[in-house]
């Protein structure tokens, strides 16, 4: 799929890039750069913000970074055109990784917040523009910058450049929606927490996608100066670019790299017939209701079911291959717990503004064995999970697995050593299949590539008895299913450490015996497991040993009997004998 | 170095109009913090009200405070009808923006085809009309502006302090399932909220229509700002906004006077992305 639309674009491509020597009407040439102007626009916004969910309302900034540096170099400095275009996508670039490094690192700023700050940066930039010797205030005219040439006349130039900007843009999007990159930022499109501790290194795809981003909104920037030779702040950093950008995109669908494609197109074209037909107002009008209409009625954009059944279409045949060359990996001997400590933690508390949610744990678990961590509700296991995946940062102490220090490691690195975890409210991540939603951990938790990845998400999916619904969005499935699909996304990394997070909650009898036995299947595999668990019959069957927790401090620990007759147990799960 | 009465003059100014500021961040704020809707389509309100005012006073005659009386119901009615509408169908706070943006497109379209882009100033005998205590000038309408303001913000506090209706809107913020639950009217009164909003952004749209020279996007130039006197003030606070606006009224006009004009819009801004960035938490 990936092969044949990356060759669908560069044909296409070709074909638009002889027009202008078949004597293409000048209303048409015209035209049609103003349609790929937009288009690069949209489509490199897209595959950042509408990827990840960062709606960016500052993709005006870097465009107007873009057009003041050919304003300043070529315009005050009189450099020739060519490599200040290369320039002007690094430098816009280079500011979207600037701010992005700042804004990435605060936790909070995401969704409406981070369309208001890039809102906000939009007009300091042009503040600045507008103050300095960049513009200054009267604007900068272009008029003595000479124009490259490729095509037959300077109009036929500019259709060239941005034609090629916009094939550019679009193989950068198709990359983007078929890598590993790409899916990693869908990942935190839906949960971004839950990506972090499934493995993806959230802040760095982040950089990588604004970087790309930017650097294309730069590079149209560069074009559409030389192209209208004036360039002016109010013009450059108005409210347009963002709006356009943002409209065209939801209109076409965020999911599908083509939708803003689309909406570029639409949106073009009914600007471009009020314009001509003298009622620009009108148009304006038409499109607020579009916008209206759309959030209302289509909220995922034209592309919107579309992209959807071609994610389904793409995992159901991954899975048609992997279906015949895939062979179940033979039993291993049971395996029995070992003497040798797995994870090791000294002194280890976490402390919320005061409540303290864990007290100075030393808690060994031991390589091939099943601890069962119990406690009261509000006894903070489900913290410790927590803690040890990275999720929170530890107040103080200390946390070893095989022998090094991971205290200070963040979610996705933890991941990648070899803890995963399950939720207790399964957190898949909605947009993407089930198949998806595997193979994204297998292959960032797993270090693989997509394709490694997609055997042992399938491997895991077997497991688990999902298989079938590889092709499936989450949605569709029903609570034991979903428990089951976060059981093979954390499978499907070959964990060395296994976190269950009250699995068994809210199953009934027969779902509880089909866990218990895929649980004891996984560890017959090498998977040490901790898990929660309030079921108390699965904790007897399962667990080798036992911890409890009580107020954040370790109680009790040892073999399951010896544990249950403990008194101070017995006083936490039943409360003090009445005198 | 600028001699100490125009410092106070300007820091007076600056007070003045940080209480438009926080009138206009008041509607804003109040329904983003107690309906979940981050309403853009207040400042196209607030210039529809500008406009309007414009059109009675030059073309009526009509005294343009009566205006402070007669918008407030008609917004009112127009500000529920639009929120009876969004309720309707369920959207996220991140689509109420886009959706109130493409409201704001509308209005925008709307102004610029009766009253034209050009810039339009409304003449008044309020114009020149100014107190003087000790050198310091106090114009008329940034004065009106202040004084409804402050007590808009004073009326808010009782009404969320004291009163029952108060108390469930506070409910409602926090959990409108459970609100309800109770047996409180949560959609009626989501209405009202959303209406009283409006009602303020049209008594703001008058106070701009003395004070400013008119043009439809200028409207834009207003979001930043006002964002900024929101987010510090507080979602939902009825003394925040006016305290904020106070604050960023002032540092700009201290600004204006040792720097430059033009480099005004960027204290705001600059606020807003440090508010942004280190509290993000208090939004």
């Amino acid at each position: 799929m990936k092969q044949s639309s990356y060759s669908l674009v560069v044909l296409a491509g070709a074909l638009f890039a002889m027009l202008p020597w078949l004597n293409m009407p000048a209303f048409w040439q015209s035209f049609l750069y103003i349609v790929f102007y937009w288009s690069v626009l949209a489509v490199s916004w897209n595959l950042f913000s509408g990827v990840s969910g960062y709606f960016s309302f500052g993709h005006g900034a870097f465009f107007g970074i873009g057009m003041y540096t050919v304003a300043y170099f070529c315009g005050h400095l009189e450099m020739p055109f060519l490599p200040i275009l290369i320039l002007a996508g690094f430098l816009a670039g280079l500011f979207g990784l600037g701010i992005g490094a700042l804004v990435f690192r605060v936790h909070n700023v995401r969704g409406e917040l981070f369309a208001l700050l890039t809102l906000a940066v939009t007009f300091v930039i042009a503040t600045i523009v507008l103050n300095t010797p960049i513009d200054g205030g009267p604007g900068v005219y272009l008029n003595s910058v000479a124009i490259p040439k490729f095509g037959p006349n300077a109009a036929a130039t500019f259709y060239l450049m941005m034609l090629a900007l916009l094939i550019v843009t679009m193989l950068a999007a198709i990359w983007i929606y078929s890598s590993k990159l790409g899916l990693g930022l869908s990942a935190i499109h839906d949960d971004e927490d839950a990506a972090e501790v499934m493995g993806v290194p959230t802040y760095r795809s982040k950089l990588v996608g604004l970087f790309i981003s930017t650097y294309l909104a730069g590079m149209a920037g560069a074009i559409q100066a030389l192209f209208v030779s004036y360039v002016t702040a109010n013009e450059t950093f108005s409210i347009t670019v963002p709006l356009f950008v943002v409209l065209m995109s939801v209109l076409g669908g965020t999911r599908h790299w083509a939708g803003p494609l689309l909406g570029a197109i639409v949106i073009t074209g009914i600007q471009y017939f009020f314009t001509v037909g003298d009622s620009a107002l009108m148009g304006k009008m038409i499109l607020g209701l579009i916008l209206i209409a759309v959030i209302l009625f289509i909220p995922n954009g034209l592309l919107g079911n579309f992209a959807r059944s071609r994610a389904k279409k793409n995992s159901q045949k991954i899975v048609e291959t992997l279906k015949n060359i895939y062979t179940q990996s033979p039993m291993k001997e049971v395996q029995q717990p070992t003497s040798q400590v797995l994870l090791q933690t000294h002194g280890l508390s976490k402390s919320f503004s005061g409540v303290k949610a864990l007290q100075n744990l030393d808690l060994e678990i031991y390589q091939g064995e099943i601890l069962g961590l119990l406690g009261p509700n509000g006894s903070g296991k489900s913290t410790f999970i927590n803690v040890i995946s990275g999720h929170f940062a530890a107040t103080s102490g200390q946390k070893i697995f095989q022998g090094e220090d991971i205290t200070g490691l963040s979610a996705h690195e933890i991941a990648v050593k070899g803890i995963t975890r399950t939720y207790q409210t399964p957190r898949p991540f909605n947009e993407l299949t089930v198949l998806d939603n595997t193979r994204l951990v297998a292959s960032y938790a797993g270090n693989t590539s997509l394709e490694e990845a997609s055997e042992l998400a399938y491997a895991a999916l077997t497991q688990v008895g999902l298989e079938n619904k590889a092709d499936a969005l989450p949605s569709d499935l029903n609570l034991h299913q979903r428990k089951f699909l976060e059981f093979a996304r954390a499978l499907a990394a070959k964990p060395k450490l296994l976190m269950l997070d009250e699995v068994l909650s809210g199953l009934t009898p027969s779902e509880i015996q089909s866990s218990v036995e895929l649980i004891q299947k996984i560890r017959s595999q090498g998977t040490t497991i901790l898990f929660v668990e309030h079921v108390m019959s699965a904790v007897m069957a399962l667990a080798d040993r036992i911890a409890v927790l009580n107020h954040g401090q370790l109680i009790a620990k040892g073999l399951p009997t010896e544990v249950m007759r403990n008194p101070e147990v017995m006083v936490a799960y039943l409360g003090k004998k009445a005198d | 170095m600028p001699s100490l009465n125009l410092l106070i003059q300007s820091a007076v100014s600056g007070v003045l109009l940080g209480g438009l500021y926080g009138l206009i961040g008041l509607g804003l704020g109040l329904s983003w913090g107690f309906l979940g809707q981050i309403n853009l389509s207040h400042f196209a309100f607030v210039f529809l009200s500008a406009y309007l005012s414009f059109d009675l006073v030059n073309k009526l005659g009509i005294d343009p405070l009566i205006c402070l009386v007669i918008f407030p119901p008609i917004f009112f009615v127009i500000g529920v009808c639009l929120h009876w509408l969004i309720r309707r169908f369920k959207i996220t706070p991140f689509n109420s923006l886009l959706l109130t943006f493409g409201l704001t497109v509308i209005v925008e379209a709307f102004i610029q085809w009766i009253w034209t882009a050009d810039f339009v100033k409304l003449q008044t005998h309020y114009g020149d009309k100014k107190a003087e205590i000790f050198g310091i000038y106090l114009p008329f309408a940034e004065t009106m502006a202040f004084v409804i303001a402050v007590i808009v913000a004073v009326m808010v506090h009782i009404v969320m302090k004291y009163t029952d209706l108060g108390k469930a809107v506070r409910a409602i913020a926090q959990d409108p399932k459970m609100a309800t639950a109770f047996g409180i009217p949560q959609k009626r009164i989501s209405l009202g909220i959303a209406g009283v909003c409006t009602a303020l952004a049209a008594l703001a749209g008058v106070c701009v229509a003395l004070i400013y020279t008119l043009n439809p996007s200028q409207m834009y130039t207003w979001i930043g700002v006002i964002f900024a006197v929101v987010m510090l003030g507080g979602l939902g606070s009825s003394f925040g906004p006016l305290i904020a606006g106070i604050v960023i009224g002032v540092s700009e006009a201290i600004t204006m006077v040792f720097v430059n004009p033009s480099w005004a819009p960027i204290v705001s801004f600059s606020l807003l992305i440090a508010l942004l960035l280190f509290r993000p938490g208090k939004l």
